[in-house]
């Protein structure tokens, strides 16, 4: 046996619940085989879940650190490993290793501001985590815009949790939207970066955007037409990864590794990078 | 500074043997490669091994761990094991070097236990480069074939084999050799450097220039129109990559043997078109965009993340093996005046 | 030495680059030394001028990168076919893999291309190379210039060159040559002589070297997969490294069973491998099968053949039967 810490070598998990949230997302809730958090992170950072046979993969940890007893992560099906983690069921084990990556800066850059969280689709787990925990510390921030947008009612992630506990917060606006029309849908409809240019938010904030690269561009085109400069957005890249360590060379974009650099980044930062992400 | 005559090699690789694992380069069909010696194996005098010795301390293929499954249940086995000391002989200086260029990333936390393990245990026995070939390029990166670095440091002159400890383990093994080795005057070994010296500087690609590479030159570099022209012929196969000392991408892979699960490591290439592929997209889509990241890498991206240290060691073997004959020579030639206007 | 000279083919290429006929030149680039010359494409007769060789170490088959060249732009783009590489240049076209249309083919007769690597054993530290008659000059770092025997330098594909009649062109070069009575199967009957335990032997001892580099699959005209099951992470064999000792050789045999009755002997695969693995030897195994069982066949000697393998006759040997006579010989 070799007495070294192994940052590959991961950690038993379990997981307790599997909630369905859309037609191809499902969150999964994990702790150790002892009941606890496999690890303490902050938000924004990730982890390498892995099914022993099937593969390993990086997704972000949906659930805020303000959560002491157990880990959530949002995942949707679009590869081996995430097909296997929707057709498995309560009380299965998988492998978990992390935190990786750079946080959201919540305790620094964020602090005591008006904060605008843009996502689309899927884009919404990373930021879930951040929104939770600024909600947690709620006097610690201004007020909270969230605008997030997907294909249909249906597939709004967490509509639950945003319904009954996001939207009944003091100071904490939700704007939702769909891209198309539906019967049972009574609220705003149409693609998310136009939205944002309707509320047509003022530039005392800092925005975060996670969802489509599409999306994000157009995005961050209109916010930079309200007057944001770049400075003031932020944004969580997704590349293939395989170690989380910066060093399988998968995730390097220039000198930074996104794996380790990242996964957040403000987009004058990415401005600084090759367009290889 | 010890010394034993060459026809007597024999005698101190048995007496190396008789302590350590030892491996040294021998000739083969394909030419050159290191093998564990035992009596009746031969130091190649091949300048350069086909396969570069980044091997012994990462494997083309290495076991990380083992899983077994039983109903929802995963059991994780750690298989790792301290590894016994061993002795690398005849390690050239572009070799040498690849090592620190190997270390700042497998050893820069979180360290990577499997490399630091066997890193630990190996001692390198490195070896002048008496007759450096036309495909050598080291001294463009400041290396100098004539002093190589390692633990004990070697010159093969006309009728001896020169022996200086440069590292506390060098000391260490080179005191256990005592008794086949003699006690001797650096004179003939400073004579043999200047030789070797004069015969670098003559070399054809002794003017090949890496100024205009280097830390922050990204923006220079990145968008050169000459990208496409020099990556036109690629294969995309990646023949570069895994005869390099320096190459260290590696994928994660799980093999299912039928009585459990394997997971290992093996070496990738930024020249494969699946490298970045995604179920989401591919950042880089053509081979131009893969070829470019392989030599921004080595010239750019890690000096900038590593105080300017290039992770070119000038070894040439990629100059040599290439199918299509392109190579980072070619590149450094055709982009440096770019980047120096 | 090739008989037909390196300004013959500029001013050839100049003419047809003038006249309109062509766009682009897929050529040979001279490299730092003597014998790295790297497969380029030349716009102008002032390129060509500067970097395009044709001499004894331009060995590159050009007809596989005609899939890619045709499908970049329009016009047409010139290339300069060997004999050997016009039976894949006819292959390719009987799998509808490049447009006709956009290429103008250049037949140039070709003497055998030497073998760096074979200089290499004989030769360390290469500056210059010449040749005199049957004699090749050597030049080296250490041990001044070295007299080698051309014959000797040559690689097996050459010294058993299977034809040196162009079997497609637009235009010919020099004089054409004929198939010839090669001796290519001698070593595929050394194989077969062996017991089965000595050639399993011999190919593991020879796969072993394999670094998985892919080299030979990506340079072989037959390989042209959009996506190769070894790079389908869904396939269950995408390792780019052996995850197990017999790992090698399915990866080789596959992709030996992949190409028969479509492989025509270039012997791409064996001049590019980095560990000199003679993987020829699988394809000319089979090759040499299908000449017994069904009648000779020379895959790519004919634009749109039907190789036997894929055309069924009643004549055809019975599965029974061709496994009995594969034991009998194999």
């Amino acid at each position: 046996m070799v007495d070294m810490k192994e940052p590959l070598m991961p950690k038993i998990g379990v997981v307790t619940d599997i909630r369905i949230d859309t037609p191809d997302v499902k969150t999964f809730r994990v702790v150790t085989p002892d009941g606890k958090k496999a690890f303490e992170h902050m938000p924004g950072q990730c982890a390498m879940l892995s099914v022993p046979g099937v593969g390993e993969a990086m997704f972000s940890i949906t659930s805020s650190p303000t959560n002491e007893e157990y880990m959530e992560f949002s995942i949707k099906k679009c590869g081996c490993v995430t097909e296997w983690l929707h057709s498995m069921e309560v009380g299965q084990e998988i492998t978990i290793r992390g935190p990786y990556g750079r946080p959201f800066p919540v305790d620094t850059e964020f602090a005591g501001k008006n904060l605008l969280f843009i996502a689309g689709g899927i884009g919404l787990a990373p930021l879930r985590s951040v929104i939770n925990y600024c909600r947690h510390y709620r006097d610690r921030y201004g007020e909270i815009d969230v605008v997030y947008g997907s294909r249909s009612m249906q597939d709004l992630v967490d509509y639950k949790e945003i319904i009954d506990e996001w939207t009944k917060d003091s100071g904490v606006h939700v704007h939702l939207t769909i891209d198309r029309e539906q019967p049972e849908w009574d609220g705003h409809v149409g693609f998310v970066p136009n939205y944002v240019k309707e509320l047509g938010f003022d530039t005392n904030k800092i925005a975060v955007l996670c969802g489509p690269p599409i999306m994000i561009k157009f995005t961050l085109a209109g916010l930079q037409e309200l007057g944001f400069e770049k400075t003031q957005v932020y944004t969580t890249l997704e590349l293939r990864m395989k170690c989380g360590i910066g060093k399988c060379g998968r995730c390097n974009v220039g000198a930074k590794y996104v794996c380790k650099d990242g996964p957040v980044f403000r987009f004058d930062e990415l401005d600084t990078l090759p367009d290889e992400y | 500074m010890r010394k034993l005559s060459l026809d007597r090699l024999d005698t101190l690789f048995a007496a190396i043997a008789a302590e350590h694992t030892l491996y040294l380069p021998v000739d083969g069909k394909a030419g050159a490669r290191f093998e564990k010696w035992e009596d009746g194996k031969v130091l190649s005098d091949a300048l350069n091994t086909v396969r570069s010795p980044k091997d012994f301390f990462f494997p083309q293929t290495d076991n990380l761990m083992d899983f077994k499954t039983e109903g929802k249940k995963i059991e994780i086995i750690d298989t790792r094991e301290e590894c016994e000391d061993f002795v690398i002989f005849g390690v050239r200086a572009c070799d040498v070097r690849a090592f620190e260029v190997l270390d700042r990333v497998f050893l820069a936390e979180p360290a990577d236990s499997y490399y630091e393990n066997r890193r630990k245990h190996g001692i390198l026995v490195s070896l002048a480069c008496n007759k450096p070939l036309e495909t050598c390029f080291c001294g463009t990166f400041g290396i100098d074939a004539a002093a190589p670095e390692g633990d004990i440091v070697c010159h093969k002159t006309a009728d001896a084999l020169y022996l200086d400890a440069e590292t506390e383990k060098g000391e260490a093994l080179l005191k256990a050799l005592e008794a086949v080795t003699e006690e001797a005057d650096a004179a003939p070994v400073e004579e043999q450097k200047a030789v070797i010296r004069e015969r670098l500087a003559k070399l054809p690609l002794a003017d090949l220039s890496a100024d205009a590479f280097g830390a922050g030159k990204t923006d220079a570099l990145f968008d050169a129109p000459e990208w496409a022209e020099l990556a036109e012929s690629c294969l995309g196969c990646g023949t570069c990559t895994f005869v390099c000392p320096t190459c260290q991408c590696y994928d994660i892979k799980d093999f299912n043997t039928g009585h459990g699960v394997k997971r290992f490591r093996c070496w990738d290439s930024c020249m494969y078109s699946d490298f970045t592929k995604m179920s989401a997209g591919q950042p880089r889509l053509t081979q131009k965009e893969r070829f470019r990241q392989r030599f921004m890498h080595k010239l750019v991206y890690y000096p900038t993340n590593n105080d300017g240290l290039f992770s070119c060691v000038g070894c040439g073997r990629c100059v040599a093996k290439c199918p299509i004959h392109m190579n980072i020579v070619k590149v450094m030639k055709k982009l440096g005046g770019r980047a120096n206007g | 030495m090739q008989e037909v000279k390196r300004e013959t083919l500029i001013s050839k290429a100049a003419a047809l680059l003038a006249d309109g006929t062509v766009t682009r030149v897929l050529g040979w680039k001279a490299g730092e030394f003597a014998y790295d010359v790297t497969p380029a494409v030349f716009r102008s007769a002032e390129e060509l001028e500067k970097d395009f060789v044709f001499d004894d170490f331009c060995g590159a088959n050009f007809s596989k990168y005609l899939i890619k060249e045709t499908a970049k732009e329009d016009g047409k783009v010139l290339v300069f076919l060997k004999p050997c590489d016009t039976y894949s240049f006819n292959q390719l076209l009987t799998e509808h893999r490049f447009d006709r249309e956009k290429v103008y083919a250049v037949g140039v007769p070709c003497n055998g291309m030497l073998d760096v690597n074979r200089i290499r054993t004989v030769a360390d530290g290469i500056v210059a190379v010449r040749e005199e008659g049957e004699e090749v000059l050597v030049d080296t770092l250490y041990d001044g210039t070295k007299t080698l025997k051309r014959a000797e330098l040559l690689p097996d594909r050459c010294v058993h060159c299977k034809s040196k009649k162009h079997v497609a062109y637009d235009e010919l070069l020099g004089e054409d040559g004929e198939v010839l009575d090669s001796a290519r199967f001698d070593e595929v009957e050394k194989l077969e002589k062996m017991t089965p335990d000595e050639r399993f032997a011999f190919w593991q001892k020879e796969l072993s070297r394999c670094i998985r580099c892919n080299a030979c699959r990506d340079v072989c005209p037959a390989c042209t997969c959009e996506k190769c099951v070894f790079d389908n992470p869904n396939s269950g064999v995408e390792n780019k490294a052996a995850a197990n000792s017999f790992e090698e050789k399915m990866f080789h045999i596959i992709r030996a069973f992949h190409v028969v009755g479509r492989c025509t002997d270039c012997g791409e695969c064996s001049r590019v491998c980095p560990q000199h693995i003679p993987l020829h030897l699988l394809n000319r195994k089979f090759i040499k099968d299908i000449d017994g069982f069904y009648g000779e066949y020379q895959a790519g000697a004919e634009v749109g053949s039907r190789a036997p393998i894929v055309n069924y006759t009643t004549e055809d040997i019975e599965p029974g039967e061709a496994v009995e006579r594969g034991e009998g010989n194999a």
